[in-house]
C-alpha cells in the first residue's frame, strides 16, 4: 500500500511538469500581454520605451523557453515570484490572504451539501416514483436551474433590505473591531449564512441525484435481495448492506472535488463581496497577471493529483475487491 | 482639501490633460435637495463608508493608473498645487508660485511646519526627491514625460524650489498637482529600482494629506483615519472606510440598507436609478442626489482615409440626421447635454460659438447630394458609381451606452438612405485589430477629458500613426499650428484664445460627430454636510465635511 502510494507520488511528478509546461505555453500564447494592458488604453500615452521597461521587468523579453526554465526553476524554490500587477506583491502572499475564507466557504458548502444530499438520494431511491422523490427531484432541479447571483439578490434584498434581519455583503461588519468576542462569531456566521445558502442551493442537485442512482442500482442487486430473504429489517438492508456500497461511487466524486474547494466561485464572491480566490483568479486572467495564474494553476494541479490518489487509494480501502485486484495486476 | 475629483481623469488619461472649469455649477437636483446642506454645527467624528468596485493596485500613486488607487491615495497625499471644485489653482504645498516671464521657469514657496505622516518635516528635499524618482529610470511610472521636461530643479533653501524647463511647458503647473513622496523612507528603494517593492506602496503609505493609513484588508476593506496635524486643519469626519463591492447590484442594495454613505463619490447612480429606483420618499430621506457633467464624451468616428468621409459634407449631412437630445432621452434618460466639441461645457475652454447642427433631414439631404449622393437603390440606399453607401459601424462591447447610441445611429442615417451594420467587439481585439490599425469605416467611442486642454495627442496630424490615437486620420494645418502653441503657452489667457478657434475647426469639419456628455450622478447620506457640488465634482472639500454630533452613527472616534 505505501509502495503503491510512493509510486504513484512518483509518476505525478512529471505529469504535474508536463500540465504546467502546457499551461505556461497557453497563456502566454493568448492575445494580449500584461503590459500592453497596463500601458495600450488608447488614451494613454505611454512611451515605447515605458513598455520595454515593463517588458523587461517582467522578464518578458526573454524567449519563452527561458521564461519557462526561469519560472521552473523559482517554483521548485517554492518561490511564486511577484504579481505583475501594479501592487507587485509577492504570489503567495496574494494567494494566502484569499485562500482561507475561500476554503471556508468552500467546506461549510460542501458539508452542508453532503448532509443533505445523501439523505435526500437514498429517500428518493428508496421511494421511488413517490410524492417525495417528485417533489425533491423538483426541488434539487429548480435549485440547479436557478441562476446564482438571480438568487442570491432575491435573498439580500428579502433579508438585508426588507426584513434588516442579516448583513447584505462582506464579511465582517464595520464595527466588528469593536464587538466582543461571541458577537464577532455571531457576526462572522450571520455574514456567511446567504452566501452559504445560495451556494448550496445550486450544487445539491448533483451529488443528491448521484446518491439516488447509486442507490437504485445497488438495491436492484443480488446480495441485497439475499439479505432481504435473510429476513432483515429493511431499515437495516438500506442502512448496512445497501448504503455503504452505494457511497462508493460517492468518495470518489467528494475526492474529486477536493481541488474545487479552493477554486471560488465568481459570481458568489463578486455578489456578496467576498475577498476570495474565485475573484482573484478572474482579475489576474483579465489583466493577463501570468504568475498569479500559475501560481494558482500550480496549487490546483497539485490537489487535483493528490485528490485522485487519494480517491484511488479511499477506494481501496473502502472497497477490499479493487486493492486485491491491484495487487494482482501488479 | 482633496482631490478625489480631480484626480479622476488625470490619471485615468495622461494624454489629455487640464480642462479646467468655470461656471458651469453642478445642480442638486431638484430644489428641496439642496436642504441637504443645512446648517448646523460643525462637529469631529463619525466614518464615512465608501463603496469601491475593486482592489486598490497600490498606495505609490505615481505608479498605479486605476481610478480607485487614485481615490484613495488622494486623500493620504498632497501636491505642492490643488485643483479645487472649479479647477483653478489653489495653493497646496506650495503657499504660492510664480512664472518666469518667458514661461520656463517655475518658483514654488512652500508651506512650513508641515510634516508627514510619521512626523518628520516636510522641505524642499522631499520636492526634490519627488523629481528624481520619477525621472529614475527603474520607476515603473505613466508621469515621466511631465518630469523629464524639466530641465534643472533647485532649492537655494529648505523652503523654496526653482524648476526650469528646457522649453514653455504648458503642463508645468498641473505637474506639480502629483503627490509628493517622502525622501527619508523611500530614497533607498528608488535607488535600487524598487520602488513597488517598498512598504509604502502597500501598507504603510506616509504622505501629508488628511487622511493617514490605518488598515488594508485586501479585497476586503481600507480604512483611513483623519490626519490631526494636516496643514489645512484636521478633518471632520474621523475615518475613512472604502469597502471593496465589486457588484453594483450589491452596492446598490447596500446603500438601501444605508450600509454606505454614497453610491461611489467617483461613479455614482446610473440614470435609470437616479430616475425612477431611487425616487420614493425613504430613500430621498435618507440621501441628497447630485448632478454634474461628468468629464467624458461620446461620439461617432468617421475615418477619413475613407474617401466618402474625407468629404466633410458627408460628416455634416451625418451631423444634421443625428437628433442628439432624442440620443440624450433614450440612451440617458435625459441626464447628459450635447456635445458640440471636445470640451466640457461651461468650462473656461470650453467655447459656446461653434456651428451647430441641429437635428434638419432636409439640410441631411442636400449635403449628400452636393457631395454626389444623388441616386436610390431598389433598397432605397443611396448609391454613387454603382456602389449603395453602406458602412460598417463598430463599437466595444460591455458598454450598453454605445450599444443604444449605435443603433440610434443606424437608425438615423437609414432615414437618408444610408445602410449602416453595427459590430460589437471584445475591447481588447477592438483597440489592437481595429482601431489601432484603422481597420474601421466608423466607430462610436468616447474621450475621457483630463484637466489641461492640451490634446494634441487626438488632432495633431502628426499623430495619425499606428500607435497614435488620432484615429480618424483629421488633418488640418491651422488645427496643427493652434495645438503648438496652445502647448507651449503657461497663461490660460493667452491659451484659451487657441483652443477656442481650435474648437470652431474642429467644430465646422465635424471631426468627430460629437454626441454628447454624460451627468455624473452622486449620492451622499444627508447626514453628512458641507457637501458642495461644482462642475469638477463634489470631493475637492471632502475634508470640510462634517457630521452634526446629535446625527452621528458611528461612535468610533
Amino acid at each position: 500500500m505505501l509502495l503503491y502510494a510512493l509510486r504513484r507520488l512518483l509518476l505525478a511528478l512529471p505529469l504535474l511538469i508536463g500540465i504546467t509546461f502546457v499551461s505556461f505555453l497557453v497563456i502566454h500564447l493568448a492575445p494580449g500581454d500584461p503590459v500592453e494592458l497596463q500601458t495600450g488604453d488608447p488614451s494613454i500615452e505611454s512611451s515605447a520605451q515605458a513598455q520595454k521597461m515593463l517588458r523587461e521587468l517582467y522578464g518578458l523579453d526573454q524567449p519563452l523557453h527561458r521564461q519557462y526554465w526561469n519560472w521552473l526553476t523559482r517554483i521548485v524554490r517554492l518561490d511564486f515570484g511577484r504579481s505583475f500587477a501594479p501592487d507587485g506583491r509577492p504570489v503567495i502572499q496574494k494567494i494566502s490572504e484569499r485562500l482561507p475564507v475561500t476554503l471556508l466557504l468552500n467546506v461549510i458548502e460542501l458539508l452542508v451539501i453532503i448532509a443533505l444530499a445523501i439523505p435526500i438520494g437514498v429517500l428518493s431511491a428508496t421511494r421511488q416514483h413517490s410524492l417525495f422523490d417528485k417533489v425533491t427531484t423538483v426541488f434539487v432541479f429548480v435549485g440547479f436551474a436557478t441562476p446564482d447571483f438571480w438568487l442570491a439578490l432575491l435573498l439580500m434584498m428579502l433579508f438585508g433590505v426588507q426584513l434588516g434581519w442579516l448583513p447584505i455583503s462582506g464579511l465582517r461588519s464595520l464595527n466588528w473591531e469593536y464587538l466582543s468576542f461571541w458577537k464577532q462569531h455571531l457576526d462572522f456566521v450571520a455574514h456567511l449564512l446567504l452566501p452559504v445558502i445560495v451556494a448550496t442551493f445550486g450544487g445539491l442537485a448533483g451529488l443528491s441525484r448521484y446518491m439516488r442512482q447509486s442507490m437504485l442500482e445497488v438495491v436492484r442487486q443480488d446480495y441485497i435481495q439475499s439479505a432481504r430473504a435473510k429476513g432483515l429489517a429493511e431499515r437495516v438492508v438500506i442502512r448496512k448492506h445497501a448504503l455503504r456500497n452505494a457511497l462508493l461511487p460517492i468518495v470518489t466524486i467528494l475526492a474529486l472535488s477536493l481541488p474545487g474547494l479552493i477554486g471560488g466561485s465568481v459570481i458568489v464572491e463578486s455578489i456578496f463581496a467576498i475577498p476570495g480566490m474565485g475573484q482573484l483568479m478572474v482579475q489576474a486572467v483579465f489583466a493577463r497577471d501570468y504568475p498569479v495564474i500559475m501560481g494558482n494553476l500550480v496549487i490546483v494541479a497539485t490537489l487535483t493529483l493528490l485528490a485522485n490518489l487519494v480517491a484511488d487509494l479511499a477506494y481501496g480501502f473502502v472497497d477490499p475487491r479493487i486493492r486485491l485486484a491491484g495487487r494482482r495486476s501488479r | 482639501m482633496s482631490r478625489l475629483a480631480d484626480r479622476r481623469f488625470a490619471t485615468v488619461v495622461l494624454a489629455l490633460a487640464l480642462l479646467a472649469l468655470a461656471g458651469c455649477a453642478g445642480e442638486p437636483d431638484g430644489p428641496g435637495e439642496a436642504a441637504a446642506s443645512t446648517p448646523a454645527k460643525p462637529a469631529y467624528g463619525d466614518v464615512f463608508v465608501e463603496p469601491i468596485l475593486g482592489n486598490i493596485s497600490g498606495l505609490i500613486p505615481q505608479l498605479t493608473n486605476d481610478m480607485i488607487s487614485s481615490q484613495v491615495s488622494s486623500l493620504i497625499y498632497s501636491g505642492l498645487v490643488d485643483l479645487d471644485d472649479h479647477s483653478r489653482f489653489v495653493p497646496a504645498l506650495a503657499e504660492s508660485w510664480d512664472f518666469g516671464a518667458d514661461c520656463r521657469s517655475l518658483t514654488f514657496r512652500l508651506r512650513k511646519n508641515v510634516r508627514w505622516h510619521d512626523g518628520k518635516p516636510f522641505t524642499a528635499a522631499d520636492v526634490l526627491f519627488t523629481h528624481a524618482a520619477l525621472v529614475h529610470p527603474k520607476t515603473p511610472t505613466a508621469r515621466r514625460d511631465d518630469f523629464a521636461a524639466v530641465e534643472s530643479i533647485e532649492a537655494p533653501d529648505p523652503y523654496t524650489v526653482h524648476v526650469r524647463y528646457a522649453k514653455p511647458y504648458a503642463r508645468a503647473l498641473m505637474s506639480w498637482a502629483t503627490a509628493m513622496l517622502p525622501a527619508h523612507l523611500l530614497r533607498t528603494w528608488v535607488e535600487q529600482g524598487k520602488l513597488r517593492e517598498a512598504p509604502q506602496h502597500w501598507t504603510h503609505p506616509v504622505g501629508t494629506g488628511p487622511y493617514k493609513f490605518e488598515e488594508i484588508r485586501s479585497g476586503e476593506k481600507v480604512a483611513l483615519k483623519a490626519n490631526p496635524d494636516y496643514f489645512a486643519g484636521r478633518p471632520y469626519l474621523s475615518r475613512v472606510v472604502y469597502r471593496v463591492i465589486p457588484s453594483q447590484a450589491t452596492i446598490f442594495l447596500e446603500l438601501k440598507a444605508h450600509g454606505l454613505d454614497s453610491a461611489g463619490l467617483m461613479r455614482g447612480l446610473t440614470a435609470l436609478q437616479y430616475t425612477r429606483q431611487t425616487e420614493y420618499p425613504a430613500f430621498r430621506k435618507a440621501y441628497a442626489k447630485y448632478r454634474y457633467p461628468a468629464s467624458q464624451y461620446t461620439y461617432l468616428g468617421l475615418n477619413m482615409k475613407d474617401p466618402r468621409f474625407a468629404d466633410r459634407r458627408v460628416r455634416r449631412a451625418f451631423a444634421h440626421a443625428i437628433n442628439k437630445q432624442e440620443l440624450i432621452d433614450g440612451v440617458l434618460l435625459g441626464l447628459g447635454r450635447e456635445a458640440t466639441g471636445p470640451y466640457k461645457p461651461g468650462t473656461w475652454v470650453h467655447s459656446p460659438n461653434v456651428a451647430r447642427f441641429p437635428y434638419d433631414l432636409a439640410k441631411a439631404r442636400t449635403l449628400l447630394a452636393e457631395a454626389g449622393w444623388t441616386e436610390k437603390n431598389a433598397e432605397g440606399l443611396l448609391v454613387k458609381d454603382g456602389k449603395p453607401f453602406t458602412f460598417e459601424l463598430l463599437t466595444n462591447q460591455g458598454n450598453e451606452e454605445r450599444k443604444k447610441v449605435a443603433e440610434i445611429v443606424q437608425a438615423s442615417l437609414r432615414e437618408l438612405g444610408v445602410g449602416v451594420e453595427i459590430r460589437v467587439l471584445e475591447w481588447a481585439s477592438f483597440i489592437k485589430e481595429y482601431v489601432k490599425k484603422r481597420r474601421f469605416e466608423a466607430l462610436v467611442l468616447g474621450w475621457a477629458i483630463g484637466e489641461d486642454p492640451d490634446q494634441y495627442a487626438i488632432w495633431h496630424s502628426s499623430k495619425t500613426g499606428p500607435d497614435d490615437l488620432n484615429h480618424v486620420s483629421f488633418q488640418n494645418a491651422e488645427v496643427d499650428e493652434l495645438l503648438e502653441r496652445g502647448r507651449t503657452a503657461c497663461r490660460r489667457e493667452d491659451r484659451v484664445q487657441y483652443y477656442h478657434r481650435i474648437q470652431e475647426i474642429l467644430a465646422a469639419e465635424q471631426a468627430y460627430v460629437f454626441l454628447f456628455f454624460r451627468d455624473a450622478l452622486p449620492v451622499v447620506a444627508r447626514r453628512i454636510r458641507g457637501v458642495e457640488v461644482g462642475p469638477n465634482g463634489l470631493t475637492y472639500e471632502f475634508a470640510r465635511w462634517y457630521v452634526p454630533r446629535g446625527e452621528q452613527r458611528y461612535t468610533a472616534d
